[in-house]
């Protein structure tokens, strides 16, 4: 599904946190989002999954204009994230979190009455097996160690089977054999799901990425293949620095 | 059932009920109207949980429904409806539908401002049953509401005016809105509600229209605390303004936090602890209140789960 905003502005009191950003991320694709601390890149998933309202511009989900849709109405065109710091159901088990997020995507939440639902079960089951969560189905989520959060985190996006997906920092805070486990993961999507990707490390930026897009407070200063930003002077100047 | 295991709380559950049941056969008059109160109380208590436990609403103004359904029904009872179930089921109807606005405004908000806002409409209902006196003659109350009939129990010469045969009526409805409320809870409904609950933002990003969920449970609760108010109503024969009372609501909190929320069976307990320390102490302290408060302070502190997770540490 594709994505495009135009002309997004977003002010925090004086300061704009994005000014007339313009991106269009094509279905499929595979965009990383990079820029120095600061530079707007979680606003600017925040705008397009509908949590905050920009003062001027749009955001177009698919073919819908979804400027002022909120954020359930955004995710059930298909589009789903995952967030900076983890945002899981902590008191809830690992897979009643799934299952809430398995739920989400067959609408089935509207009954009123217990009953084994095997389909449910079934699909849980297979995804903590595939996010080697397995293991750890009926502890508590908050009870997780970080990187098994993280790992948690990611899966509860993928369940929902978005057709788009921005991912904030998914592997902040993860090791070495984490991170890996989580590329191939990500490496593993569907070639139809498009991907916005928001994240420092730039091994993985560079294993993902087809496109990178550059912001610097709030703007954005460079769009294009991995090759080309790496090279853009004013990319290296403010993100990159001295390499 | 899981297979090898014996399903103890089911099974203290019946056992439970059997024991209130036989209440009538042996008790004092006294107690069976205390066991009364406590289970149309508890009742309430169970509908107050299904927000403060599981959506984690916690609404102070739990006793607006409450009062709506006893005014609902002692209104239609004294009109000569004399049907149990057409009053039940408006004291659950009417107060559903009030519920509807009050829940919509409030739900705007979260947390100390949800629970202020709850309080703020309750008191206004009661106010309204104060001054409306053309409706509810105020303070004085509406007194004198006939017990209502059900079919075929004439025949087996059983009258509700008997306090056994009413009080079992009250026992079969809290168990009826216990499994009731049971079967809610494990619904994917009601798993939803734990999911707001625990991260409205992540319920949102994954495509749940989180505020329906939420007005959804606020007015079942409603309804339900709709049919402990009319079941006060026909049990004490008048409805006053006394009903809506903040203090009411805060009986009900004080009832779910001191059993333990996020479990029916806790209010349930709850209830009757609030209402024995109630009807019991008050007949020997007069600041039997100061005992009730020490009690909701020691459980907030010590026992956060409440008398349920004392049963499950033990």
């Amino acid at each position: 599904m594709e994505l495009m905003v135009a002309g997004l502005t977003v002010r925090f009191g004086a300061v704009a946190a994005l000014d007339r950003v313009d991106l269009h991320v094509a279905s499929g694709e595979r965009r990383a989002l990079i820029g120095p601390n600061g530079a707007g890149k979680t606003t600017l998933l925040n705008v397009i999954a509908g949590e905050l309202r920009p003062a001027a511009g749009s955001v177009q989900i698919g073919q819908r204009d979804a400027t002022s849709l909120p954020p359930w109405r955004r995710a059930r065109l298909g589009l789903g994230r995952t967030f900076q710091r983890s945002t899981l159901f902590g008191q809830l088990t690992v897979a009643e979190n799934v299952a809430l997020a398995v739920r989400a995507r067959v609408h089935g939440a509207w009954r009123f009455w217990p009953g084994r639902d095997r389909s449910v079960n079934d699909e849980v089951g297979r995804r903590l097996d595939a996010a080697g969560l397995a293991h750890v189905a009926r502890r508590r989520a908050a009870t997780l160690g970080h990187g098994e959060q993280r790992i948690l985190e990611l899966e509860l996006a993928l369940t929902a089977a978005p057709t788009a997906l921005l991912l904030d920092e998914p592997m902040a805070g993860l090791s070495g054999a984490e991170r890996q486990a989580a590329l191939s993961r990500l490496l593993a999507l569907p070639r139809d799901v498009t991907l916005v990707i928001v994240e420092h490390d730039l091994d993985a930026v560079f294993a993902l990425a087809e496109r990178i897009s550059v912001l610097d407070h709030g703007v954005k200063i460079a769009d294009g293949e991995p090759a080309a930003v790496r090279a853009d002077p004013r990319v290296q100047e403010a993100y990159l620095g001295v390499r | 059932m899981i297979q090898g295991r014996i399903p103890y709380r089911s099974v203290l559950l019946v056992l439970f009920a059997i024991a209130l049941g036989s209440i009538p056969l042996w008790a004092p008059r006294f107690w069976i109207y205390i066991a009364t109160q406590a289970l149309i109380f508890a009742i309430f208590a169970m509908s107050l949980d299904l927000l403060v436990g599981y959506a984690g609403l916690p609404s102070f103004g739990h006793a607006a429904f409450y009062g709506v359904g006893a005014y609902a029904c002692a209104l239609l009872a004294l009109g000569h409806v004399d049907g149990l179930v057409p009053l039940l089921l408006a004291g659950a109807i009417i107060a559903g539908l009030a519920a509807l606005p009050i829940g919509a405004l409030s739900l705007r908000t979260s947390g100390i401002y949800f629970l202020m806002l709850t309080l703020a409409f309750a008191q206004m209902l009661w106010g309204l049953a104060v001054n409306w006196t053309s409706l509810t003659r105020g303070t004085d109350g509406l007194i004198g509401i006939p017990r209502p009939t059900f079919p075929g129990l004439d025949a087996l010469n059983i009258t509700l005016y008997d306090r056994g045969p009413f009080f079992i009526l009250c026992l079969l409805i809290a168990i009826a809105v216990f499994v009731f409320l049971e079967a809610l809870a494990r619904s994917p409904f009601g798993k939803t509600l734990e999911g707001i609950r625990e991260n409205d933002r992540r319920m949102r990003a994954l495509g749940f229209p989180t505020f329906r969920y939420r007005l959804a449970a606020f007015v079942a609760a409603g309804a339900v605390a709709g049919i402990s108010g009319a079941l006060a109503a026909m049990a004490n024969g008048f409805a006053t303004p006394d009903l809506l009372y903040w203090t009411v609501s805060g009986m009900g909190l004080i009832a779910v936090v001191v059993g333990g929320s996020r479990s029916f069976v806790g209010p349930l307990l709850g209830a009757f602890v609030v209402l024995v320390a109630q009807l019991g102490l008050s007949t020997y302290l007069d600041r039997w209140e100061l005992v009730l408060g020490a009690l909701f302070i020691v459980f907030v502190l010590f026992l956060p789960r409440g008398l349920v997770g004392l049963v499950r540490r033990a």
